[in-house]
């Protein structure tokens, strides 16, 4: 059967998306990847696992809640590595129904198909390598957070927290709740940086005073909070001991650092969506108009996937993604869209938060050369300069100078400081050097898991070339 | 911007480039333009397999030379290296009919020249012991191996600087007026001759200079794994040519052969087609089973050329005097050196070390004209 509408990702975006699209009578199937929908910020504790209902939990349950009630068929636990369909046709073929092939938590391979598709694909942390940043015992935030409240357990006893954004509060005071200890948290960001944002936090009191009641605690707590700074160094023998921060020294056996989030876009580019870079937004983002179409037809994005707003905001860009799906479906919609006003607001949230979470190009720049950018191939800053130097003018070539972005992670990691490094080593702006092409498959995917049973006689092997 | 040139090379693959470097050499003034950057089409995407048992047969005197070349990379291309890995190669059948299929080609290509000879299946296994049981026959071929096609564009491009060669990277030419005036993005760029090596862009190219030059457009598909152990040590293929396995020194497993993706000419590779995928995959974990505990980490597409009877389109542009053409050669990587050396050689005014292979036979009108 074809869906009416596929939703690739089960955070408060994917969720709201689907649950919106299966009340106006679609079709809906929605494909997540963890044991259960939430994403990130309401992350599902697994069966057997009970935690103390928090403000996110309740939200997120809300959301689960109305998705479950919606008659959306929910696939979770699924991986979807697979994408087809759509505008990757051949020549002169009408556009196909959406294809998304995926690993269900068993491993048994399937594919789904739908007339449209919804990515909510969430984000990437981004972390700005420094020297002894792939010791064991250096997590990310985003990693710390899965930790903490999918399933409770302290990243380590003696904690950093070192980063940039909201989430370093929200790491550092879940971690004195679970009864560990801050060691420091080192944010850089500057006081004046979080004052300027204010104002756009006051369009939402709820979180501020969320912000606040974890600033409180880290005082109460007497942790050191050092503004404006950043880590110099992780070190340790075989696992960390100290973090460095210019003179200063900590002991510590976990340091949880992140320096903001980007956009998962590798499904928006693996279907040829026109993308633009946009700092503030988290890096390349896809090209959207203002009810959450990409450029391909039928093809929409919504969440922090769509350009980094936060989880306030990330609903109702679903609702409006599904919104729109079902109009240019042609659905008749018999309600209107009553939350426009909403969105604006929480956007502005957001926004105010994203761009204190956008690169800092003098956190690049800091980098020592010898240290490690592209984990997955080994590959260390001066080699992207000697790359550079020696003619690599895009991502794309950067790839094939060094190898850097080849590796499991496709780039995750390591393409945001290896763009900024690059970019500045010619002299020119991020933007002007592309994105790397988006191929399948979206995650690594097991040969076992995707080979099946099958008889040699039966592979459709073509015919062979003239001798 | 007023530029003139004894020679225009368009289209920076391995063909353009081994032809500018080679002209450059001979004491040309040479600029080498590329729509996009060095080596980033088929000659900086393709499986790098540098073999004798996929080779035309036609081309394997070619391709032997080219392998020697690959081999001693840095000695002729100013320190430019692919990490060429010389090592055996085997093309297997599992079945009679490829077995038969085998015996033929095999044969056809030791008339050619390549030293293949034809082994049992246990043979077979002692020179790959990754190799899958059931094998009935495998044509063994010692001279064979493998390159890292992504550094191509990096390991040419200082032999060219070094040479003199104006390389113009994101320069598209959009046309040739009179003899010869390159419209480009850039500006126009004037030379004395001008040699096309647009890959499966040469028949927008020739039709440039009124040429009608038909080239049909493969799109093929690679994957490769995460790194893993060793799991084999050789080139593999199959008899029909449709597999071609090898592991790199950094343990990744690339997996190709020549199935088919969805693309075409405007819109390059454009996605994976699914059933060739799995096709490609299976065959290549029944060609060596432990392949079944890797992870596939990226698929991608690259676009191949093929004149009318598949054979390449190398010499001088019929009824245009200076104005040369290469490109459309099966298994091009491999040869694609030794190709570039020898057009250069007719180029410069010698006699090319073996023959070229002038289009006059791909051009039915013109050639009964001229
Ligand atoms: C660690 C962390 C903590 C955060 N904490 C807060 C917070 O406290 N407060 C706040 O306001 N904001 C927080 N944020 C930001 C917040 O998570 C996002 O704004 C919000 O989750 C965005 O929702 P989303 O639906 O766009 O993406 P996500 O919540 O990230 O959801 C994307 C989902 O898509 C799924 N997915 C992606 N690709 C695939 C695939 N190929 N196959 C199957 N499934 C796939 C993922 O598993 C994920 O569940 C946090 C972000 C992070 C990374
Ligand atoms: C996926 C794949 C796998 C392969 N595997 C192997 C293998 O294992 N072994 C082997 O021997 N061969 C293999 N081949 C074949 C081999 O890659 C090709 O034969 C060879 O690389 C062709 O080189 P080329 O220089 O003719 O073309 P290309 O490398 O395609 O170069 C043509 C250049 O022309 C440029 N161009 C086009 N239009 C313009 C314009 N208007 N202005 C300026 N520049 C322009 C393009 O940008 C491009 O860089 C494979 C091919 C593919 C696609």
């Amino acid at each position: 059967m074809i869906f009416d509408v596929a939703v690739l990702g089960g955070g408060p975006a994917g969720m709201a998306a689907a649950a919106e699209a299966a009340r106006g009578g679609a079709r809906v199937v929605l494909l997540e990847e963890s044991p259960a929908p939430g994403g990130q910020v309401y992350r599902a504790p697994p069966a057997g696992f009970e935690m103390k209902p928090d403000r996110d939990r309740q939200e997120g349950d809300a959301l689960r809640a109305a998705l479950a009630a919606s008659g959306a068929d929910i696939r979770t636990g699924c991986r979807v590595w697979g994408l087809g369909g759509g505008p990757l046709v051949p020549e002169g073929q009408f556009d196909a129904p959406f294809s998304l092939s995926a690993l269900s938590a068993d491993g048994a391979p399937f594919t789904v198909q739908s007339r449209a598709l919804i990515l909510c694909c969430g984000t990437h942390e981004r972390i700005i390598p420094f020297p002894g940043w792939t010791l064991p015992g250096v997590i990310g935030l985003a990693a710390a957070t899965i930790l903490l409240k999918a399933q409770g357990i302290l990243p380590g006893q003696r904690v950093v927290v070192a980063g940039a954004g909201p989430l370093l509060y929200a790491v550092a005071a879940k971690i004195l709740a679970g009864g560990g200890s801050v060691a420091a948290l080192i944010d850089a960001a500057t006081p004046g940086e979080w004052l300027r944002a204010l104002p756009a936090l006051s369009a939402r009191p709820d979180l501020l005073a969320q912000g606040m009641a974890w600033r409180a605690k880290l005082l109460a707590a007497r942790v050191p909070v050092l503004t404006g700074a950043q880590v110099t160094a992780a070190e340790g023998n075989k696992v960390l001991s100290h973090v460095r921060v210019a003179h200063r020294v900590f002991e510590a056996d976990a340091l949880c650092i992140g320096h903001g989030l980007v956009p998962a876009t590798e499904a928006s580019r693996t279907y040829r969506a026109r993308h633009v870079h946009r700092p503030e937004d988290g890096g390349w983002v896809p090209v959207l108009d203002t009810a959450q179409r990409t450029s391909v037809p039928f093809l929409y994005a919504a969440g922090d996937g769509a350009g980094v707003r936060g989880a306030a905001a990330a609903p109702a860009a679903g609702r409006l993604a599904a919104r729109t799906a079902l109009h240019d479906l042609g659905f008749s919609l018999a309600y209107a869209s009553e939350e426009d006003a909403a969105l604006k607001r929480a956007r502005r949230t957001g926004a105010a938060m994203a761009r204190m979470m956008t690169l800092r190009p003098a956190m690049v720049a800091a980098i020592p050369a010898e240290t490690i950018i592209c984990r997955c191939e080994g590959v260390t800053r001066s080699e992207i300069e000697k790359a550079a130097a020696a003619g690599a003018n895009t991502i794309n070539q950067l790839k094939h100078f060094t190898r850097c972005g080849m590796g499991p992670c496709q780039g995750r990691m390591c393409g945001e400081a290896a763009g900024a490094l690059l970019a500045a080593a010619r002299g020119v702006d991020v933007a002007e050097l592309g994105f790397a092409t988006g191929r399948i498959p979206l995650r690594p995917v097991p040969m076992a898991s995707i080979l099946g049973d099958f008889d040699y006689a039966d592979i459709p092997v073509p015919a062979p070339a003239p001798i | 911007m007023n530029m003139r040139f004894d020679a225009a090379v368009i289209g920076a693959g391995v063909m353009g480039c081994a032809t500018a470097l080679f002209l450059a050499r001979g004491g040309m003034r040479v600029v080498l333009l590329d729509r996009g950057e060095i080596c980033r089409e088929a000659s900086g995407v393709n499986a790098g397999t540098l073999t004798m048992q996929m080779t035309r047969a036609a081309l394997i005197p070619y391709a032997l030379r080219a392998h020697e070349m690959w081999m001693n990379m840095p000695a002729w291309c100013a320190g430019g290296d692919v990490l060429a890995t010389a090592c055996p190669g085997l093309s297997v059948a599992f079945t009679d009919a490829e077995a038969a299929m085998l015996e033929e080609r095999a044969r056809i290509r030791r008339e050619a020249g390549a030293p293949i000879e034809l082994i049992d299946g246990r043979a077979a296994q002692a020179i790959e012991p990754g190799l899958a049981d059931g094998v009935k026959l495998a044509g063994h071929c010692p001279i064979d191996g493998f390159a890292s096609a992504y550094l191509t564009g990096r390991a040419f491009r200082a032999a060219l600087q070094e040479a003199g060669v104006t390389l113009m990277e994101a320069t598209p030419v959009r046309g040739i007026d009179g003899r010869f005036m390159l419209d480009t993005s850039a500006g126009a760029v004037a030379a004395q001759r001008v040699v096309l090596a647009g890959g499966v862009w040469l028949q927008d190219m020739a039709a440039w200079l009124g040429v009608t030059l038909p080239i049909k457009v493969l799109i093929n598909q690679l994957v490769v794994t995460e790194r893993m152990p060793p799991v084999m040590r050789t080139v593999l293929g199959v008899a029909s040519g449709l597999l071609s396995l090898k592991q790199y020194a950094n343990g990744t497993v690339l997996i190709g052969g020549g199935w088919q993706g969805i693309g075409d000419r405007a819109r390059g590779g454009v996605a994976v087609r699914s059933e060739n995928f799995l096709g490609n995959v299976r065959l290549a974990a029944h060609t060596v089973p432990a392949l079944r505990q890797a992870r596939v980490v990226r698929s991608w597409l690259g676009l191949e050329a093929e004149t009318a009877d598949a054979l390449p389109a190398i010499g001088p542009i019929p009824g245009i005097d200076d104005a040369w053409i290469i490109g459309s050669v099966h298994s091009g990587y491999t040869s694609g050196p030794y190709m570039g050396r020898i057009l250069a050689q007719a180029i410069l005014g010698d006699a090319p070390e073996l023959p070229l292979f002038p289009i006059d036979r791909l051009l039915h009108q013109r050639s009964n004209s001229a």
